[in-house]
């Protein structure tokens, strides 16, 4: 069983939002202060499904990341958390693509690697919230998606997986080699072991460039974009919270019970 | 395709009506095919649906193609793509839409691709600009703390729609549009997934999405237990349930009732926010709500920019207080 996991480093999606910045300047996020860069959330998530199926059955995990500046104490996290292998495409052309440019890139990798029996991804990088990359290496690839999971089981040849619907969900099976992208009703992802730590130090990470996998490199990065953006802005916040106050909590909160049903909201 | 002209709106189907979100991104389509002065078409794919042509006529196409049959009964990824690739290609639109639905999100990327195009999803605003023709997409992006507006060269182009973020017309039953069947020409040795079963989680109660109140807990609740008092408050309001990510990670409460950018999107008329610090990803759920009330410990809580009033304290003495004056008022 050879699992493949996409994650993604990104800035930490749970800084506080008063440090969200963007630099008008280059129409970019600038990276909080002294907040370092994490793998986006709902990739943790694709790491701990596949560390799952390798507990009930056994599996070899390779992950792959793409990006640049790569901290390796970031992106080397599932392995310490039991992932075996990391493969990064590292290089200024992959960066700033769309879902396209990305997954193209993605893909070809992972024909390289050429072992694979499942693919998963987060269901959306917690950056730009695309959600596409897991599409579209299914389609790029010609295999099977599965999207927006909560559950996984590989048994026969075949993956089952409980997909997460607007009232429930839905069990869905597909044959291998399959893409199914982890969404967080998964649960939370598991926390390195200092075993794992110290394995992950030890190991160094593969790195690609766009010539080790064959891409042409007007398909990848900025110049394979088909998805142009235009304009990048923070929407205004009123903030004009009135707070009800009273003797005590207990006070408080009759007063707010006043107060609604004085503005007809009770 | 050079060719491409009007807007196509992938219209969902619940229970053999329109869903909400093909209604209102009928309303939205009628728009922009105004402004481009180009056609509107519906495009309806199932198994059993001819019959709801005529209801997305009244909501505003000039046009609505069928595909039905039996193998499109449920949706199933690789079967939806076919027929969306086969109808684009013969009705070459400018523009397709599709709601940011568990059905949109999943189907809408992979068309795309198949079509050489792209997408963008989980849009909240649509316009034409007035000079390139362009569809210009806003996205809210960075787990809602940023917007971003994009556009693409290729056709058609894509995006799929948040719920409630578009507003649908009212319908005119006496409108005329025309009908195309088109055949599914459908291999089902194509269709590589297999629905085993449907998993409905039934809530009790008013549905989060009809709720006009709606009473819901964050990571300070704590456990399950909390979420019983909430209920409680929901019930003297006949509101519903809701819940920020934590507690359904936890398990607290079913993943169904999570609001948020991955969970459902609401706009009650009262939205009590209890123990819920208000992240971005949170407020992407509940920010259309007519007036939020926050009861937070925390006084610098995110949460207490969006509200309207609020209490600064711990919800295990506010709610039951809350609760006893609420009734004593309402004289129940």
């Amino acid at each position: 069983m050879n699992i493949i996991v996409c994650v993604k480093q990104i800035p930490d999606p749970e800084a506080p939002p008063a440090s969200f910045k963007i630099d008008p300047a280059t129409n970019k996020v600038a990276p909080p202060p002294n907040i370092p860069p994490v793998i986006s959330p709902f990739d943790e998530q694709a790491v701990e499904a596949a560390l799952r199926i390798k507990d009930a059955g056994g599996a070899k995990i390779t992950i792959i990341s793409l990006g640049v500046n790569l901290l390796r104490d970031v992106v080397k996290k599932p392995l310490s958390m039991g992932a075996d292998e990391l493969i990064l495409l590292e290089d200024p052309a992959f960066a700033d693509g769309d879902s396209w440019a990305t997954a193209y890139a993605l893909a070809m990798a992972i024909k390289k690697v050429g072992a694979y029996d499942l693919i998963l991804c987060g269901r959306q990088a917690a950056d730009w919230d695309s959600g596409q990359v897991g599409s579209c290496i299914a389609e790029i690839l010609g295999l099977p998606q599965i999207t927006v999971a909560k559950k996984l089981e590989v048994r026969d040849g075949k993956v089952k997986v409980e997909r997460v619907t607007a009232d429930g969900y839905d069990v869905i099976e597909a044959g291998l080699p399959a893409v199914v992208t982890v969404s967080n009703e998964l649960g939370t992802a598991r926390y390195a072991t200092i075993k794992g730590i110290m394995a992950a130090k030890r190991k160094e990470p593969i790195v690609w460039k766009p010539s080790d996998i064959g891409v042409e490199t007007a398909k990848i990065g900025a110049a394979g974009r088909r998805v142009k953006m235009q304009k990048l802005f923070q929407p205004v916040r009123e903030g004009k919270c009135e707070v009800i106050t009273g003797e005590n909590e207990e006070d408080a909160a009759a007063n707010l019970a006043k107060k609604l049903a004085e503005v007809k909201l009770l | 395709m050079t060719d491409n002209k009007g807007v196509m709106i992938f219209t969902e189907v619940v229970d053999g009506k329109l869903a909400p979100i093909a209604r209102e991104l009928l309303g939205c389509g009628r728009k922009l095919a105004g402004e481009l002065k180009e056609e509107l078409s519906a495009l309806l794919i199932g198994s059993g649906v001819a019959g709801v042509a005529a209801e997305a006529t009244a909501y505003g196409a000039d046009k609505v193609y069928v595909v039905d049959n039996e193998l499109l009964k449920d949706y199933r990824t690789d079967a939806f793509v076919g027929v969306i690739e086969k109808v684009a290609r013969q009705a070459n639109p400018r523009i397709l839409l599709l709601g940011q639905t568990s059905t949109g999100n999943d189907l809408a990327p992979r068309a795309a691709f198949r079509l050489g195009t792209a997408v963008t999803l989980d849009c909240v605003a649509l316009e034409i600009d007035a000079s390139s023709k362009l569809l210009l997409q806003t996205k809210p992006v960075y787990g809602g703390n940023a917007r971003a507006i994009f556009t693409m060269d290729t056709l058609p182009q894509m995006a799929t729609v948040r719920a409630k973020a578009m507003s649908a017309l009212t319908p005119d039953s006496a409108r005329k549009g025309e009908v195309v069947t088109v055949d599914a020409g459908l291999d089902a040795a194509t269709i590589k997934t297999n629905l085993l079963q449907k998993v409905v989680q039934e809530v009790e109660g008013v549905k989060l999405e009809d709720a006009s109140v709606i009473v819901s807990g964050g990571r300070g609740i704590g456990g399950p237990e909390g979420f019983k008092e909430l209920e409680e408050l929901a019930k003297l309001f006949k509101g519903a349930v809701g819940a920020s990510r934590p507690p359904c990670d936890n398990g607290w409460v079913p993943t169904s009732i999570q609001i948020g950018l991955t969970g459902k999107v609401v706009s009650p008329e009262v939205y009590i926010a209890v123990a819920i610090s208000g992240s971005s990803q949170h407020l992407a759920g509940c920010s259309g709500s007519k007036n939020i009330i926050a009861i937070n410990r925390d006084a610098e809580a995110n949460i207490f920019k969006e509200a309207r009033f609020g209490v600064v304290g711990d919800w295990k003495k506010i709610i039951p207080a809350f609760q006893a004056k609420a009734k004593e008022l309402l004289g129940k």
